[in-house]
């Protein structure tokens, strides 16, 4: 059986090889359906990784709370001064009052100018805590971080983004020098690794550049800054009081994040009669982007699947043609004491040798995802520099993952197009009247 | 005496677009005994088409019965009739029917190949065949890089394959020349000295006169019945 299944495929491939042309144009368009499939699911997979890679920095274990600015009719205090957003009290009672929380990370951010002799640049200084380091995955590139000590005497020290770092001090070492914000200056202690932007994620956290931040000492952005921050802008001055910008906690275990994330909302509900904060939680970001990129891959799925569509329906056609041009030779085997069976089997052989090898050259195209979307990228930025800089980051930045079970799907879909497009022509071919066939010239 | 095949009272209607019944056997009942050489001879439209076809279990009697072998054919379906072919029958075609992509021998090995027998055996079987015909040399040749003459031989080859019960041959010699036209008759007279029964369709006057006997058709009914001594 096993032979004759053999001998089957070995003819079925010599009538192929009779029109070599006619079979490697069937080819091709599964070829093009297979390799799309992978190559569109290993981008999708490329931008869902990097969003979640992004997420997971973020930390699952931790719970992001913000100050954001209400609708200004809706403010604490009166006059020009709107305070809004975290307090050191809610901090407190955070910590006071969480059993599960492991660590709260308090942060406050100012956009500031920051000067070193005749170079200014725009920077966010942030005044944090020791832990600011570890929960933003941030490195140094030099020095060191702020420590508890730094805060506890509320000293007059910096740490500096690798952008900030690279305006301010083009040709020198940073460390040592002093930073000057407003009328005060800071001694640089370290620097910062360069880090990539991350993108936006959800409403409450926007993209976040780490390569421009200052980083000061929480208690020393108290004492030199204060809370108050004062705008003038068309004549009126404006003024903001908020105490701090973000409070990041972390619970011990991934099960408790979303009972300490409602004892936060509860607790905020009771001081805040004005919603002037949000509460972020990484874990169901990452559950959202999960969902959303198993949406994405459907689609591109559907997109490439119709491109194996337009490859089985080119299959069809040439099959037809293949079975009208062999009505005799179909005549003759059925006189020869070929079954409807065999004569189905014989060109439904034959399509699925078609697709399948489209397949398989499509499943080696589709390894070469990477070096084609990279190897592209390089040409695109040599010869357009500008159109790839104008592209969004996590576009300029895709690394294509090819997701096994592409491969597999791929190329299972591609035999199946083979079968479900063979079958009509070849059960055509099966039903002639072979008397008929034998006539025909 | 021992039947290869023979029909009895056999018709059969085609009924054409518009409701036409078109009878083209209008009940013939013929015997083939074993080692019988028979030429069928008729005008065109007389049926000697529609005989050959039933005979060779291409197509199903409207009514009537077709005993091959011993065995009733008539109420066989598609499938079984395949296999009666693949089994019992050889056909011989005027214009020969190789199939275009095979070799020699692939093409003799058909009828094993449906019979679902391609065993060493089977081989070995397909190179006696082509060796019987004088085509040792050209096993893996392929159709067109043979001679008329030669591809009919081939044929014959493949219609010997199975040791079928009846050869049925539709105007053998109708695409050669008068000399390998010969050869190819010389052949089927020494199969059928060999014991082969042959059932020929022919309209050559010269070629029907080979067999033992003839038989002349018009209008879907036998028209006479002669042995082959008196046509000459």
């Amino acid at each position: 059986m096993s032979s004759r299944f053999w001998q089957t495929l070995r003819l079925g491939l010599k009538s192929l090889l009779l029109h070599k042309l006619r079979s490697g144009l069937a080819i091709l368009g599964i070829f093009i359906g297979v390799t799309a499939v992978i190559w569109l699911v290993a981008m999708g997979e490329g931008v869902s990784y990097q969003a979640q890679q992004q997420i997971k920095d973020l930390g699952a274990n931790n719970i992001i709370v913000r100050s954001i600015k209400p609708p200004s009719d809706a403010t604490r205090g009166g006059g020009f001064f709107m305070a809004y957003g975290l307090l050191r009290d809610d901090y407190d009672r955070m910590v006071a009052n969480i059993p599960t929380l492991l660590q709260a990370v308090p942060m406050r951010e100012i956009r500031k100018e920051a000067r070193y002799l005749d170079k200014v640049t725009d920077v966010r200084l942030v005044g944090c805590t020791a832990k600011y380091l570890e929960i933003n995955n941030l490195r140094m590139s030099r020095g060191r971080f702020l420590s508890d000590k730094d805060l506890e005497r509320a000293d007059n020290v910096a740490v500096i983004g690798d952008a900030a770092a690279k305006v301010l001090f083009p040709y020198e070492n940073p460390i040592g020098r002093f930073l000057q914000v407003e009328k005060e200056f800071y001694v640089i202690v370290g620097q910062t690794e360069d880090k990539t932007p991350s993108g936006g994620i959800g409403g409450s956290l926007a993209a976040q550049d780490y390569n421009l931040d200052v980083y000061i000492p929480l208690s020393t952005l108290r004492w030199r800054i204060g809370d108050m921050v004062a705008t003038s802008r068309a004549g009126s001055r404006e003024g903001e009081v908020v105490q701090l910008s973000q409070i990041t906690v972390t619970v011990h275990e991934l099960a408790e994040v979303d009972a300490t994330a409602d004892i936060i909302k509860t607790l905020l509900q009771k001081f805040h009669p004005v919603v002037d904060y949000a509460v972020t939680v990484p874990k169901e970001l990452l559950q959202q982007a999960q969902v959303l990129q198993m949406m994405f891959n459907l689609l591109l799925v559907l997109i490439a699947g119709i491109a194996l569509l337009v490859g089985g329906i080119g299959i069809m056609n040439i099959m037809l043609a293949t079975v009208t041009e062999r009505t005799r030779e179909i005549g003759i085997r059925r006189a020869l004491g070929a079954k409807q069976r065999d004569i189905v089997s014989q060109f439904l052989t034959e399509t699925v040798v078609l697709s399948a090898t489209g397949g398989l050259l499509g499943v080696f195209f589709g390894f070469l995802c990477h070096p084609a979307i990279v190897g592209t990228r390089a040409v695109m930025r040599q010869l357009f520099p500008d159109v790839i800089a104008s592209l969004p980051s996590n576009i300029q930045q895709l690394e294509p993952r090819i997701a096994p079970w592409s491969i597999i799907a791929a190329f299972l879909i591609s035999v199946g197009v083979g079968v479900v497009f063979g079958l009509y022509p070849a059960q055509r071919a099966a039903k002639m009247d072979p008397i008929e066939a034998l006539r025909h010239e | 005496m021992k039947m290869a095949a023979r029909i009895i009272d056999v018709h059969k209607d085609y009924i054409l677009k518009g409701g036409i019944v078109v009878r083209a056997l209008r009940g013939i009942s013929i015997d083939f005994p074993e080692g019988d050489f028979v030429a069928i001879m008729g005008t065109s439209g007389s049926g000697k088409s529609t005989l050959l076809n039933l005979l060779g279990c291409l197509d199903r009697a409207t009514k009537g019965e077709y005993h091959l072998g011993g065995e009733d054919v008539s109420k066989l379906n598609d499938n079984e009739l395949s296999e009666i072919r693949s089994r019992y029958l050889g056909f011989v075609f005027q214009s020969y029917n190789l199939i275009a992509q095979l070799t020699v021998v692939e093409n003799i090995e058909l009828p094993l190949y449906y019979q679902g027998n391609i065993s060493r055996d089977a081989r070995e079987r397909c190179l006696e065949m082509a060796s019987m015909v004088g085509l040792s040399d050209r096993l893996d040749h392929r159709p067109y890089q043979l001679s008329g003459g030669q591809q009919q031989r081939v044929a014959i080859a493949r219609a010997l394959v199975n040791n079928p019960h009846v050869i049925l041959a539709d105007e053998p010699t109708g695409n050669l020349d008068s000399a390998t036209g010969e050869e190819i008759m010389q052949v089927l007279e020494a199969l059928n000295a060999a014991g082969k029964t042959i059932i020929m369709v022919t309209h050559e006057a010269d070629v029907a006169a080979r067999a033992h006997r003839t038989v002349r058709m018009r209008d879907g009914m036998l028209e006479t019945h002669t042995p082959t001594g008196a046509l000459n």
